[in-house]
């Protein structure tokens, strides 16, 4: 077991350490003069006004709320479903009944307009 | 023979053990060897890829695509090669550095992870981990963190809005993806992306079609391509998060993007296409390689064409999409498959009848789905569809006067 | 010192590293990054505890959700790329004080409790854990209660968040 997780941890190093070779490499290879102007932030051409900051819709906070409880609900499944074999109806059904908890949940958020994006 | 890689492999540890150095360390040599060349072929086969792609795209456009550089413009990808390497990789004023060039390399290793516990042949079996599936859902969340950190560091306008809908996009359709991939669990019994391609003595497409179906859709939406590239809507938010990022440290972000695409279409064919599995890929591994990487390409060839014929989504559709179709869709496909497969595996069915009741459960629900979306009306508020009179193309110079 | 006794060194260090940035930087954006590091680094801890299930869970919901939604929170409410001044007033000494005092007293309160040092039994090896999770959460012997009682709470921090956020 902790093997599997060794290569997964090797894969990691491995997976990062490429990558950041291919960004480092360029910083010999590529020319490198910075002025000014092309440090600039990008707008279009034009000037940048303002700084970068804009105010966000409150709509992206709902839908990563709704995203999180999904989310705790859904990995509260998996054992569900790698137990299948080895469990009876009514154990089954209670999976059914979580996840028609789930589908309530959704079915208010849905009512009360917060999967909108108006 | 008919397992070179593990006959190579077996063959560098000789080597290695031949040197005088110890048993523990070659072992953990040869595994980071091995996950380093992985990583480097993936990389590689994104060069391949690109010019794979930008054919498909020529082809499907009526043009030719590339043709200069060698014969077919086979050489076109190692051109751009050397034209990204040699440019300036530029970070703007006021930016974030650290964060700044950490973010590529991260998003790049997000994809690359995946690929540590994906079989590509009965002998190659990567990382046989019991929790597989949710190991791929994780490492996807790292790919988020990466898309938040360059956006946020750019000091852009541009970047951190793109940036946010790109979260709100990914996180949204993270919900039916997780929920569909509960199936292939559910039907192998197992999370080990190993046990659920032992499992697939029939293809899971054949038993459980709609999450195939859902899981295409959620993971391009994903990757963020047409079409729902909102992430990086050129005529809206100019590139979205990686607008400041030139390069090599683009480079990373468009690798991973097609890198990202090609494992969607390795998960698509090991979760649902049965992986290596195909005629006499169990006595030859190396032909369960190549059943592989047919499956992974049709895969990603059907996202290709995806791609290039649909239109880009608005922002509100491709929510509404997610949340209220998509998610109620997969949370009753689950239901339905928890409860048939339950009542088939008690009664004792042969495994032709469970094949058969699974698909006809899957058609029925698909078919009660176009029914119910038959009775939305198509001008309830919010929906309203705009009634253009038509209008003549061209218009003789008098008319026009008045 | 086993290979496995050094990883878990370098990853605890690493994870205690981040978690002192977390509390200590002045940029709120960076704390939230470095709060990402350190959860990462309790997700390598529960491997090397053989708890691949927890792992992930811990990487998907912690990382993939709680740590997005602060970034997401943070950045909504304020102007992100300045720092936003120092985390600390002057009353760190005490805290820190009070903080180490509370450590010490739990700490020797756990160490008079019988339950430390005590050798769990054995998992039955034979069996997949996550198989015996998934079988205890909806056994009504074990934890059927809890689990379907989770969702209910869940469902009113979904009901309780729209209702806070959701003003119309």
């Amino acid at each position: 077991m902790l093997d599997n997780w060794l290569y997964i941890g090797l894969f990691i190093i491995a997976a990062i350490l490429i990558p950041a070779v291919a960004v480092i490499l360029p910083r010999w290879v590529a020319p490198r003069k910075p002025n000014a102007i092309k440090q600039e932030t990008y707008e279009c051409g034009m000037e940048t006004v303002g700084d970068a900051w804009v105010q966000f819709k409150v709509q992206y906070y709902i839908f990563a709320l709704v995203f999180l409880i999904f989310d705790i609900e859904t990995v509260f499944l998996f054992p569900w479903a790698v137990a299948y074999d080895k469990l009876p109806m009514f154990a089954v059904m209670e999976g059914v009944i979580f996840i028609a908890i789930l589908l309530a949940g959704l079915m208010y958020a849905w009512r009360k307009g917060a999967l909108e994006w108006a | 023979m008919g397992d070179p890689i593990n006959l190579i492999s077996q063959w560098f540890n000789d080597l290695l053990l031949g040197w005088g150095l110890g048993e523990k360390l070659v072992a953990v040599l040869s595994l980071f060897v091995g996950a380093a060349i992985l990583v480097t072929a993936s990389l590689l086969t994104v060069v391949v890829l690109i010019w794979v792609e930008r054919k498909i795209a020529g082809r499907l456009q009526d043009r030719i695509g590339p043709n200069r550089a060698g014969p077919f413009g086979l050489l076109q990808p190692i051109a751009d090669i050397i034209k990204i390497f040699t440019k300036e990789i530029t970070t703007p004023d006021g930016a974030d550095k650290v964060a700044f060039n950490i973010a590529p390399v991260l998003a790049m290793a997000s994809v690359l992870l995946i690929w540590a516990v994906i079989p590509m042949a009965a002998t190659v079996v990567g990382s046989d981990i019991n929790v597989g599936v949710l190991y791929i859902v994780a490492v996807g969340s790292l790919g988020i963190v990466a898309i938040l950190m360059a956006g946020w560091s750019s000091n852009n306008k541009f970047a951190l809005l793109g940036a946010f809908r790109a979260v709100a996009q990914m996180v949204s359709y993270e919900v039916p993806m997780v929920l569909t991939l509960l199936i292939p669990v559910l039907l192998a019994r197992s999370m080990g992306i190993n046990d659920i391609v032992q499992a697939q003595s029939t293809w899971f497409i054949v038993i459980a079609p709609l999450a195939g179906l859902i899981f295409l859709i959620t993971s391009m939406a994903e990757v963020g391509r047409a079409p729902f590239d909102l992430i990086e809507a050129e005529s809206e938010i100019v590139a979205g998060f990686h607008v400041e990022y030139s390069g090599m440290a683009f480079g990373m972000f468009y690798v991973s993007e097609f890198l990202h695409v090609w494992t969607i279409g390795a998960l698509i064919a090991t979760l649902f296409l049965g992986g290596w599995r195909g005629p006499g890929a169990e006595t030859w591994p190396i032909l369960g390689l190549f059943y592989f990487y047919i499956k992974t390409f049709v895969g990603y060839f059907l996202i290709t064409w995806i791609r290039l014929s649909l239109p880009r989504v608005r922002i509100d559709q491709l929510l509404s999409f997610n949340w209220k179709f998509l998610t109620p869709l997969t949370l009753v496909i689950l239901v339905v498959t928890a409860i048939v497969d339950k009542a088939l595996s008690m009664a004792g069915a042969a495994r032709w009848l469970y094949v058969l009741v699974m698909l006809a459960a899957n058609v029925l629900v698909g078919w009660g789905t176009m029914l119910v979306l038959k009775t939305v009306e198509p001008n309830r508020p919010g929906r309203v569809r705009q009634e253009f009179p038509p209008r003549p193309v061209a218009v003789a110079p008098e008319a026009a006067d008045n | 010192m086993s290979g496995l006794e050094i990883i878990f060194l370098v990853v605890a260090a690493v994870t205690l590293s981040a978690a002192f940035m977390v509390v200590t930087t002045p940029n709120l954006v960076h704390g939230a990054l470095w709060l990402v590091l350190t959860l990462f680094g309790v997700a390598a801890t529960f491997v090397l505890l053989n708890a691949a299930f927890l792992a992930v869970v811990q990487v998907v919901v912690y990382i993939g959700a709680i740590a997005i939604l602060m970034i997401f929170a943070i950045m909504l409410t304020r102007k992100v790329m300045q720092d936003s001044g120092p985390q600390t007033n002057a009353n760190w000494i005490v805290a820190a004080l009070l903080g180490l005092v509370l450590f010490v007293g739990i700490a020797q309160l756990l160490r008079k409790s019988s339950a430390v040092g005590m050798m769990m039994p054995a998992m039955d090896g034979a069996a997949d854990p996550v198989v015996q999770l998934g079988e205890v959460l909806v056994s009504p012997n074990a934890y059927v209660l809890p689990f379907e009682v989770a969702s209910v709470l869940l469902l009113a921090a979904m009901i309780g968040a729209i209702v806070v956020a959701w003003k119309k």
